[in-house]
């Protein structure tokens, strides 16, 4: 009854109920039918669909493409075991009760080096495995991870040198930060591919995924400081002084005692440049490499399978918005864990 | 993302500072200064001689000059009028227009479907909260370019070709070529409906106390009714294979904004909602107790205060839209980045100066936005608490 009356209670409110239903009834039952009532899940080719349905057969048949990119199929376990190995250390930092320090030390510690070693091959008796093949949606987050990786320490240096007495160091890093929130990340992505390699000695010459990498790096870099700046400034001066008075170097008070705390009062913003640095990383397919965009781009190329951009871009949605819903859930987790025990971990 | 006025800065004083520097800078502190002064300075040193090296190997210098030679290239759309004999330097404000119409409706886009959907969301009804809900989680949290080329491959470029027009009331057609409409004659339409909109502009805040429709609507009504009779249209119509007469709006250009506006529209939603609940509900009911209908309450007592809170992330959403035109970048709609970065660099091949003059065009538009914001949103600060 309740529900009724605030469906229903008064003219507007019933107006506003029968235009949306209307407008769900209209899109939701024809979505449907297109996505799964008439859709085809096996065929050989584009000829083999049914043409008033989603032809799943094309995303069946490139699936491999679309997650490994160009990764020789008979080396993709090494994907699977470097993003279980980032699963586990995530899970551990998210649920362990005891040694918190240690999951983080390995998260961004070991996990970087592990995976790397397991991606790029070539020690070990690994076949190495040129960047140039990896791809699909192992890249986007690769980028993503090594970005946040390097993004946070060097986030909080330029947060901190924001807030330095010393205006050289201070202007420096204003410098630093408001240029990179200035331009657009397609823009730097350009300039990463042509003007990288130009202000380097010759000879020395950098793949295409280290050019957007860089770039990628610094600019989350940038709006992480600004997301740590204003956790240091949730935390009270007399922390601060009573860390002075208990005889702390600023060095120590700093690691120890202020940005612990600054960090805590930071994370929901950490996770907001996480969710949007994880979105933006499909912008390097503009820029010639094959993240999961561009690989959808380049299959819908394909001969076999032509004219099926809806399938091929929603199918990519629906994975990157269940990543992002991830990202969110484990920030929410994250946030409450360390609310639960304020004195730190 | 938090701008520098987004920041829990209060009145602007007090938190946001960094301490008071000691009276004289101590000789550790000198030093640190030198130190990381020589180190910038040896980085930048060692950049520009490595850069001149690849220069002189490639036998070029850099050397703003070419901007005045003959571009040579075609825009596929502009607002004003471009031949390929026209200078680089005329073409970086022909896709200068270009970015600054796509921004421009795309901002328009953001804030009236963000608004309708931080009301839905706030209204008492279920169906339309979860409705917006859903939404809003669908758009914020796939990627921006994802949305951009979703429109353009999936959405438009399977449109049917000029013949079978989805046509609506006869004068407005959209078809793979993009979206036809009647273009007015005479430049006294857009003089009449400035006037219009400035008369509705002082007619609601002169007499706050008359409902909106009737201070607002109807001179924007009269407006274009008196507009619409005086000029004459030029109507588009099917000629040979293609539609001739009228304005058109290419696909590339309605694929940029939808995505980039419908995105960033989630993101607005979010900020208007938090504003709205950041205002007391004391204030709407000390409004309503005073006899305000609920609509009134709300656009004399809620929204202006809360404009106070939403401005700053507003301001921040609309330079983000600024900055994502480039994405246009990915569909070829001839915005600066496309242009310059794609077409005038692949030309001339000066990197130095294409990326300096693009990334400059930004970070200058951002930079001015941002400064003026500040200011004014520490007069909005002062002048309320």
């Amino acid at each position: 009854m309740r529900l009724f009356r605030a469906l229903f209670g008064t003219p507007g409110t019933a107006v506003l109920t029968v235009a949306i239903a209307a407008l769900l009834a209209w899109t939701v039952p024809s979505l449907l039918r297109w996505a799964v009532a008439a859709a085809t899940w096996t065929a050989e080719n584009r000829r083999g669909c049914a043409p008033g349905g989603a032809c799943w057969a094309f995303i069946r048949a490139r699936l491999g493409l679309f997650l490994y990119g160009g990764y020789p199929p008979a080396e993709q376990w090494r994907v699977n075991l470097a993003a279980a190995l980032a699963g586990a250390a995530l899970l551990g930092c998210l649920f362990a009760r005891r040694r918190r320090g240690a999951w983080f030390a390995l998260l961004l510690i070991g996990v970087p080096v592990a995976g790397g070693t397991l991606l790029a091959g070539g020690l070990f008796g690994l076949r190495p495995v040129p960047t140039a093949d990896w791809g699909g949606l192992m890249l986007n987050a690769v980028l993503s991870f090594v970005a946040v990786g390097a993004a946070v320490p060097l986030g909080t240096l330029l947060a901190l040198g924001r807030r330095s007495p010393l205006p050289f160091v201070r202007g420096l890093c204003v410098a630093l930060i408001e240029f990179w929130r200035g331009v657009p990340l397609l823009g730097v992505l350009f300039m990463g591919l042509v003007l990288l390699p130009m202000v380097l000695p010759q000879g020395v010459t950098v793949d295409n995924l280290v050019r957007a990498l860089v770039v990628l790096i610094l600019f989350a870099s940038a709006y992480m400081a600004e997301v740590v700046r204003g956790g240091l400034q949730g935390v009270p001066h007399g922390q601060r002084e009573a860390a002075a008075a208990l005889g702390l170097h600023p060095l120590q008070a700093n690691l120890t005692v202020v940005l612990p705390q600054a960090w805590r009062i930071a994370l929901p913003g950490v996770v907001n440049v996480v969710v949007d640095l994880f979105k933006d990383t499909t912008l390097v397919s503009v820029v010639g490499l094959f993240d999961l965009m561009g690989v959808v781009n380049q299959s819908l190329k394909d001969q076999s399978w032509l004219g099926l951009a809806q399938e091929g871009y929603a199918f990519a949605a629906l994975l990157f918005f269940g990543c992002c819903l991830l990202l969110s859930l484990a920030g929410t987790v994250l946030e409450r864990r360390l609310r639960q025990r304020p004195e730190g971990g | 993302m938090s701008t520098p006025a987004s920041l829990p800065a209060g009145n602007g004083r007090g938190l946001a500072r960094p301490p008071p520097p000691a009276r004289r800078p101590s000789f550790k502190a000198v030093a640190w200064q030198v130190l990381a002064m020589l180190a910038v300075a040896g980085l930048i040193a060692w950049a520009a001689r490595n850069a001149g090296d690849a220069l002189a190997r490639r036998n070029i210098d850099v050397d703003f000059a070419f901007l005045l030679t003959r571009a040579g290239f075609d825009i596929p759309f502009t607002l004003t009028t471009w031949a390929s004999s026209d200078s680089y330097g005329y073409a970086l404000w022909v896709a200068g227009l270009n970015t600054v119409l796509a921004a421009a409706l795309a901002i328009l886009l953001a804030t009236l479907l963000g608004l309708v959907l931080a009301l839905m969301r706030l209204s008492a009804n279920p169906l339309a909260a979860w409705t917006a809900r859903a939404t809003v989680e669908l758009l914020r949290n796939t990627p921006q370019l994802l949305q951009v080329v979703f429109w353009y491959f999936a959405v438009l470029q399977v449109l049917p070709g000029p013949r079978a027009s989805l046509a609506l009331g006869g004068a407005v057609f959209l078809n793979v070529r993009g979206l036809f409409f009647p273009a007015p004659l005479s430049p006294w339409f857009g003089y009449a409906l400035g006037a219009g909109v400035l008369l509705a502009l002082g007619l609601s805040r002169l007499l706050p106390r008359l409902p909106l429709t009737l201070t607002a609507g109807a001179p924007l009504l009269g407006a274009t009714a008196l507009a619409g009779a005086l000029t004459g249209w030029d109507l588009p119509a099917m000629r040979g294979f293609n539609f001739a007469g009228g304005w058109r709006l290419p696909p590339e250009l309605l694929a940029l904004v939808l995505g980039i506006g419908i995105y960033t529209a989630a993101f607005v939603s979010e900020n208007i909602r938090a504003s709205i609940g950041a205002v007391g509900w004391g204030q709407r009911e000390a409004a309503r107790s005073l006899g305000l209908s609920p609509g009134r309450s709300m656009r004399l007592v809620v929204l202006p205060q809360a404009l106070r809170t939403l401005l700053p992330p507003l301001t921040n959403h609309y330079l983000n839209i600024i900055k994502s035109t480039t994405l246009g970048a990915a569909i070829a709609y001839p915005e600066i980045l496309q242009i310059f970065a794609r077409t005038v660099l692949n030309q001339s091949g000066r990197a130095i100066e294409t990326m300096t003059l693009v990334l400059g065009v930004f970070l200058a538009v951002n930079l001015l936005v941002s400064a003026a914001m500040n200011r004014w949103d520490r007069r909005l600060a002062f002048q309320g608490r």
